[in-house]
Order: structure tokens, then sequence, then C-alpha cells
């Protein structure tokens, strides 16, 4: 039996392909792509859930909210931050010229009305949340948030200017649904 | 092999299907150990015994706790306050955890000084290195379960961590959290992983043992086992003295448990995570400060998360970067100097990593993780070329012979006056 298998499977002298490592190529990848069906789900189990990804956008009313005032609000398990500026913090964000930054964004891009910043309140660096949207906190030495867990300071665009974050607050999808309320997500 | 038990037709019985009693005996009993270990080799056996007291107090544990957001807080101090011995199988489990680290560090760093990473003992070395990384998950997923405000913001900073990747890292990270932020899904999640980490701790320990008693354990001189007069039976010899050694950890534990239970812990722990705020100071455990410091002490982010798993992964190819062929630090005069300031360093890091990071802990915290690099990158290679060894003793017997002849008690190496050199002094 063994001669048998020997004589017909054997591989060529000249390395030609025999039926043999066909048989291996195909079972072989046969069982890599099954293998891969198995892990992929396994895997996918672990993203965010039907119900998780539903409760992705928020309404918030912000007729309350008087000029120099901050709000925070829960969207997506993260805090937003919703700034009514005054003009002075508007100007002061306006005036920096773009070199001077390391993330480089205009204060324009990042609004849709100059008045009103809404931010993603959670540092780029690590996930804290920055101070500076109570009454009293420290808001860094630019005018905007603090983070107080690694030392970033942001301006009053929520810009990166100073510490180990590298990028800007970030800016999530909004609306103005009409002057009072607006749709986060 | 034969033990004494095998008089028993039962065991007879039962060894011949399947031989537990025989390999017992070869591995526990029999098992020939160099005859001069010391104390230092006792915190091997020590953090095996604190692996099994972690997983039998968190089994116990996991029959109480919940791992859901609005129950896990309240489950915890369920288990603090109104489960019978709760109290204490949770101190053990908190302060085991530190403990288990603290002998398995003794145990890293007398590695490191007798040499016990060089040939022929590179995978058992990996598959310590590997244990150390599996046991910072574990306890790193163990600490999120109470779900207090360290818990959450641990878990946010060491998850964002990840975010560092390039490209992937924003996706990958809310995958590990399901979601995005830290949530129900993570405390989930997490708990199911905590639970599943000490099964691979478990295989990887055996390995690491399989590849030990394979190639025999290193020894206080660092030369190889010549003949049966070098070793003598693991038992009674070792596990008498590993009994010695158990003891002591037991009461340093005990005194943790029951006196200082929350000594390694934050205060503000006890308060329940509040996604919306973080909290003004946030210090991971105690055995991660020399790593936090790393990442901290690079200005950048992605920078800063290299650094910090490198610190450890460099360990992987440490049997290469130190060239020397001598393996313990009794017969390196220079090395042994160098290894003292290398624990220096790393306790400055995690003196470093546990405060904030303002003024000159800034540039301390740099220039220590500089020389963190430097003494495995540099100073090991380069000694390995350039430091006169003492010479090694002929054998292990014949060192601990002329020992006992009383010609040095000091602890310096019994051979240098036969001026023998068998492992290859440069």
């Amino acid at each position: 039996m063994a001669d048998t298998a020997s004589e017909s499977d054997q591989a060529s002298p000249e390395g030609e392909e025999t039926r043999r490592d066909f048989l291996i190529l195909a079972a072989g990848a046969m069982g890599t792509i099954a293998a891969i069906g198995v892990v992929w789900p396994l895997i996918e189990t672990m993203n965010p859930s039907a119900d998780v990804l539903a409760l992705s956008s928020t309404e918030v009313d912000i007729s309350g909210i008087e000029v120099g005032q901050s709000i925070t609000v829960k969207w997506r398990g993260k805090p937003v931050f919703i700034r009514r500026r005054t003009q002075e913090e508007i100007d002061a964000a306006r005036a920096v010229p773009l070199s001077d930054l390391s993330d480089e964004e205009s204060d324009e891009a990042r609004v849709q009305k100059a008045e009103w910043l809404i931010l993603v309140g959670v540092c780029t660096h690590l996930g804290c949340i920055p101070l500076g949207n109570k009454l009293g906190d420290p808001r860094g030495d630019f005018g905007g948030w603090f983070c107080p867990c690694h030392g970033s300071h942001y301006d009053t665009s929520g810009r990166i200017r100073q510490g180990p974050a590298p990028n800007n607050l970030a800016v999530p999808e909004y609306e103005f649904l009409d002057d009072t309320l607006v749709r986060i997500g | 092999m034969t033990t004494p038990l095998h008089r028993y037709r039962i065991v007879q019985w039962i060894d011949y299907r399947l031989p537990i009693f025989s390999w017992a005996n070869e591995h526990l009993v029999e098992y020939p150990a160099p005859r001069n270990l010391n104390y230092w080799w006792n915190f091997g056996s020590l953090a095996g015994i604190m692996l099994v007291v972690q997983i039998v107090t968190g089994i116990v544990l996991a029959m109480h706790y919940t791992p859901h957001v609005d129950y896990a807080f309240n489950s915890t101090e369920h288990i603090m306050r109104d489960v019978e011995w709760g109290w204490m199988m949770r101190y053990l489990h908190a302060n085991g955890a530190s403990m288990f680290f603290v002998v398995v560090y003794i145990h890293i760093f007398r590695g490191l000084y007798y040499g016990s990473y060089k040939s022929p003992r590179e995978i058992l070395w990996w598959m310590g290195v590997i244990i150390l990384f599996l046991m910072m998950g574990a306890s790193f997923l163990g600490y999120v379960l109470p779900w207090g405000q360290m818990s959450f913001w641990a878990a946010t900073v060491i998850t964002n961590l990840i975010s560092a990747i390039p490209w992937i890292g924003e996706t990958l990270v809310q995958w590990l959290w399901g979601g995005f932020s830290v949530d129900n899904p993570t405390l989930n999640r997490f708990y199911s992983l905590h639970y599943l980490l000490p099964f691979l701790l478990c295989a990887v320990v055996f390995l690491h043992l399989w590849a030990l008693h394979h190639r025999k354990s290193n020894n206080p001189l660092g030369i190889d086992i010549k003949s049966p007069k070098d070793t003598i039976p693991f038992s009674p010899y070792y596990t008498s003295k590993d009994m010695v050694g158990l003891g002591v950890m037991l009461f340093v534990l005990a005194i943790f448990v029951f006196y200082l239970p929350n000594f390694f812990g934050e205060s503000i722990n006890y308060i329940k995570a509040d996604p919306l705020v973080t909290p003004p100071h946030i210090v991971p455990e105690w055995y991660f400060l020399p790593y936090y410091a790393i990442l901290r002490a690079v200005p950048d982010k992605l920078g800063g998360v290299i650094a910090m798993v490198a610190a450890i992964a460099i360990l992987f190819v440490l049997p290469w970067l130190d060239t020397s062929k001598v393996r313990s630090a009794r017969f390196r005069p220079i090395y042994k100097q160098f290894f003292w300031i290398f624990l220096a360093d790393c306790l400055v890091l995690g003196w470093v990593g546990a405060n904030p990071p303002e003024g000159s802990f800034i540039w301390i915290g740099q220039i220590c993780s500089i020389y963190y690099f430097a003494h495995f990158l540099i100073i090991m290679p380069l000694l390995g070329k350039f430091e006169r060894t003492k010479p090694l003793p002929e054998s292990i017997h014949q060192a601990v012979l002329d020992k006992k002849g009383g010609a040095d008690a000091s602890g310096a190496p019994p051979g240098t006056s036969q001026g023998t050199s068998a492992g290859g002094t440069p």
C-alpha cells in the first residue's frame, strides 16, 4: 500500500506540482477561510451593539444659557461641553495665528455659530474630562479648559495649546434644529 | 521511580494507569535542585502560591459580585458589609494582588542578579515575561470591577492608550469598550476577561515550570549542575525552605489585610464611578508607577505608549543584550554595581510616577527613563565585552565544601582561591 501511494503521489524530480500539493493547498486554504469565518463573529460581538448605537444622538435646549456660561450634557456616555462664548473669547480665539497651533484649525471651522462652541469634553491625551466648564474651575493658561490629569491647556476654541494632548478637543456632529434646540450626533 | 506510597496496592493500581504518583515524586520530591539555593529562590514558589490565593479568593468573590454599572459598586459594598467573611476575601484579593507583584518583582530582580535568563533558560525567561504581562492585564481588569471613581478613570486612561495607535486606534478602542466610552459593556467584558486571565496564567506558569524542570534551576553561583553531588532532592530540603518564606510572606500579607487593608488603595475609589467628573489626581496602583513615569516622560502620546510597552518588552531580548558569558553577579564586580543602580533607577521611577508631572519630577523622570533603557541597550552589551569577571568555582559542591571549610563567610565567591575558570571567563 505504501508503495502504491508513493508511486502515484511522489513529487516529480523536476519539482512540478503534484496532485498532493494541490490537495494540501486547497484544504489548507479552505481551513484558513473557515477559521477566519469562525473568529470574525467572535471579534464582532465585542463591537458596540445595536442598542448602544441607537442612543447615539441627543437633543439639548440651549435657551437658558447666558453669555459666558457653559453647560455639560451627556452624549454617548461622554460629556459634551456647550459654551456660549463672550465676544472677547471669540476675538481671542480668532486672533491666534494658525502657526501657533500644534493641531492647526481655525476657530471658524470649529463652530457653526460663533457664539456657540460645542465640544466633546474628553481630553485627547488619555480621555480625562478637562476642567473649565464650571464656575471657579481653572481654565488653563489660554482661558479655555485645563486637563488635571497630565496638564493639557486648551484655548477658547478648545484647541490644544500646551501639554501632552495631540489634538484639539473634538467637535461632535451637531445641528441647530431651531434657535434654542440643538441635536448632537 | 517508586515512592513510599507505592507499597499501597491502590497507589500501584492508579499509577500503572495514570502515573500521577510517579510524576509528583519526580517533580516535587526527588527533583534534583542545586544544593546552594539561597532564600531569594523562595520567590518563585511564593508567586505560585499567591496565584492560588488570588484564584481561590476570586472565585468566592465572583459568587457575590454583579458586573453591571448600576450594581457593581453596591455589590462590592455588599461583599464588604453583608457577606460572611466577605470583607476578608476582598481585602485578601486586593492586597493579595500587591503581594503577588512584590514577590514577582523580587523574583525578576533575583533573575537579573544571578543571570537566570541566560542560555539555556531564555524560553523559561520569556514565559516569565509573558506571565508579567498577563498579571498586569489581570490586575488592571480587576481594579476596574469595583466601579469606583479610580476604577472608572483608570479604565478610561489605560484604554485610551490604545487610541494612540495610528489609523486604527480609535476603532480599536471602541471595539474594546463596546461603545463610545467606558460603560456597561466595558465592565461586563472586563469581568469576563478578568476571570479568563488566571486560566491563561496557569497555562503559561505550567510552561514556565516545564522549561525550569527540563533545564533545572539556576543557582547563586550561576554554574551548571555537573554531577549528582551538586544537587539535593527538592523535598524535604526546598519544600521546607520554601515554607519558611511562605510563613514570612503570609505574616506580611496578614499585616496588610487585617491592619492596613486600604494602604495601597485610593480613598476616592469608595465613591461610585461618575463618567462626567475626573478626579483631580489620577494615579495607578504602585506596581504600575515606574511604567507610568516612563509613559509621562515622553512628551508625545504615541511615543509615550511605545516607550512604556518597550520598557517591559525589552526583557524579551535581554538574554542577547547581555553578552557576558558569566551568569551570576557574584563573579561580575562591575555588573553587580550597575544592578543596584538599575534597581535604584526603577524605584526612583516609581516615586516619580506617584507624583504629579510638575517641576523637577519632569526631568528626573526623563533622566531615569533614559537610564532605564541605557542599562539594557548600552551597559549590558558593553559590560560583557569589557568587564573582567572573577574566576568561577569548579563545581557547586566544591564551592559549598570550600565555604564549609570556613575560609570565607562574607559571601564572596569561594572559588577565587583556586583560580579555576570553568565557565569561559574572558
